[in-house]
């Protein structure tokens, strides 16, 4: 059974390689989105810094948000997808392994750029460090919950913008403790609650949403 | 026991479904222009002024209600999501549907409402109290639930994406809920509390109460008749619907 999983990420990964124009987008969205704050609100270096745990999460989601429509969008145009219904394997987690290497090529880039832009919203190294960390935990969410919103926008006219009314707010709780743990840093204290409220939320996603993303894709392709 | 109970499912078969709600809903529309009437009259005119609040306090009479009902509306609506989902029962489905506009139009005028509540008694329009966000999160959900069924031309494939929407949404909504409330508690100072005066006098309660009821009537006979409308739209090629329009016409 991993053989085939396995199989399904590499096969996901090189494809993402061999276009890797679709993962930069995402990451170039990340950073334009970033720049644009300081110009609209001022360069003022103290309001930035305490405006920047939200900007940061607010725009890392809705990064994410944007390069959903592509989980399973080229799959369900080629025919993949259906096949991937008839595979043996239980279709949870096949779409868990999707979701997993969308994870990889989308969310990971922007956690790992997020500490040049922290740099330039003036925030410390150990503000920095927490926010790589919230980020690590935070985005594999982000994708995870966003895998249902694209099963079930799957063919639609206009999936993309219905994507955001669908998902952003069930976005919520990640924002909500993603930049608290940063901002309870930058207050100087503790932001272990934060994280571990992240990662049950992390673990309880891992857990539930495959299962609901599944049941969208038969729908969609019923 | 057996023998006198009601056959609840034979409702599930649309005709059936169709012939009791045109008989339930000028039932429901009549208790619901009763009770309006008087719960407004106690609210308006009998019930005395808050010490504290002076006579902005009346607009809980509406508030209150519309916020219990548009939360308990997406609850029921997610439940009769799973039942269409599960058993396939087609009447459920219609059932999620119907609810779903009503729900957001409650939870739409509870934040209405509050809005105005708010303005003289806080002093502003919004706060980003937990209770407000939350419940304008709901109307989010609402949203994307009714965007969603609009947005897929097959009828059956429409309610099974948006029952799971719904059902996504339904475990969702207490993670919402606690998160904000925490968010809240970070950010901001407890100067201003939603919650209200400690002792309610007895005229207030019952006058809240009877427009409870007329909340819960109004939205019995709105989702009803769009459910019959859209029972009629489904079977529209079914030989009641021909008996049954013909009858009318």
């Amino acid at each position: 059974m991993f053989h085939s999983l396995f199989a399904l990420l590499r096969r996901d990964l090189i494809l993402a390689l061999r276009r890797p124009q679709d993962a930069l987008t995402v990451v170039g969205f990340f950073v334009v989105v970033v720049a644009l704050f300081p110009l609209g609100i001022g360069p003022d270096p103290e309001f930035l810094r305490s405006l920047a745990p939200g900007v940061l999460w607010v725009a890392a989601l809705l990064a994410v948000m944007l390069s959903l429509e592509r989980l399973f969008s080229d799959d369900y145009r080629d025919g993949t997808l259906e096949q991937l219904l008839l595979v043996p394997e239980p279709l949870g987690l096949l779409v868990l392994t999707k979701t997993f290497a969308h994870w990889l090529i989308t969310g990971l880039p922007l956690v790992l750029i997020s500490p040049l832009l922290a740099i330039q919203l003036n925030l410390r190294a150990d503000e920095i460090v927490m926010l790589m960390l919230a980020l690590l935990l935070g985005t594999p969410i982000l994708s995870l919950i966003g895998s249902i919103g694209a099963a079930l926008t799957l063919g639609l006219r206009g999936g993309g913008v219905l994507i955001a009314l669908l998902i952003l707010p069930l976005y919520a709780p990640p924002l909500i403790l993603g930049a608290g743990a940063v901002d309870a840093v930058m207050h100087g204290s503790s932001a272990q609650a934060h994280l571990s409220l992240l990662g049950a939320m992390m673990v309880f996603a891992l857990f539930a949403t495959p299962w609901a993303t599944a049941a969208a894709v038969r729908i969609m392709l019923d | 026991m057996s023998q006198r109970s009601i056959q609840w499912f034979r409702f599930t078969a649309p005709a059936n479904f169709y012939d009791l709600a045109g008989r339930l809903i000028p039932w429901f529309a009549a208790l619901t222009i009763a009770l309006f009437a008087v719960g407004l009259y106690l609210g308006l005119v009998v019930a005395p002024s808050d010490y504290q609040q002076g006579d902005s306090y009346r607009i809980i009479y509406i508030h209150v209600p519309t916020a219990w009902m548009g939360m308990f509306l997406y609850v029921l609506m997610a439940v009769y999501a799973a039942i269409g989902l599960i058993w396939r029962i087609k009447m459920a489905e219609i059932m999620a549907k119907a609810i779903a506009p009503t729900g957001a139009l409650m939870t739409f005028f509870a934040l209405w409402t509050g809005a105005l509540w708010g303005r003289p008694t806080w002093g502003v329009f919004w706060v980003w109290d937990a209770r407000l966000t939350s419940m304008l999160i709901l109307l989010f959900l609402y949203l994307g639930y009714m965007a969603l069924h609009a947005a897929i031309d097959d009828r059956q494939r429409a309610s099974n994406a948006s029952a799971v929407l719904a059902l996504v949404g339904v475990v969702n909504v207490p993670i919402i809920y606690f998160s904000v409330q925490w968010w809240n508690t970070l950010h901001q100072g407890a100067s201003i509390t939603v919650t209200e005066a400690p002792t309610m006098a007895t005229i207030m309660f019952v006058t809240l109460i009877i427009m409870t009821l007329a909340t819960w009537m109004y939205s019995i006979a709105v989702v009803l008749a769009r459910a019959r409308i859209e029972v009629l739209e489904r079977e529209r090629k079914a030989v009641w619907v021909k008996e049954r329009l013909e009858a009318t016409a």
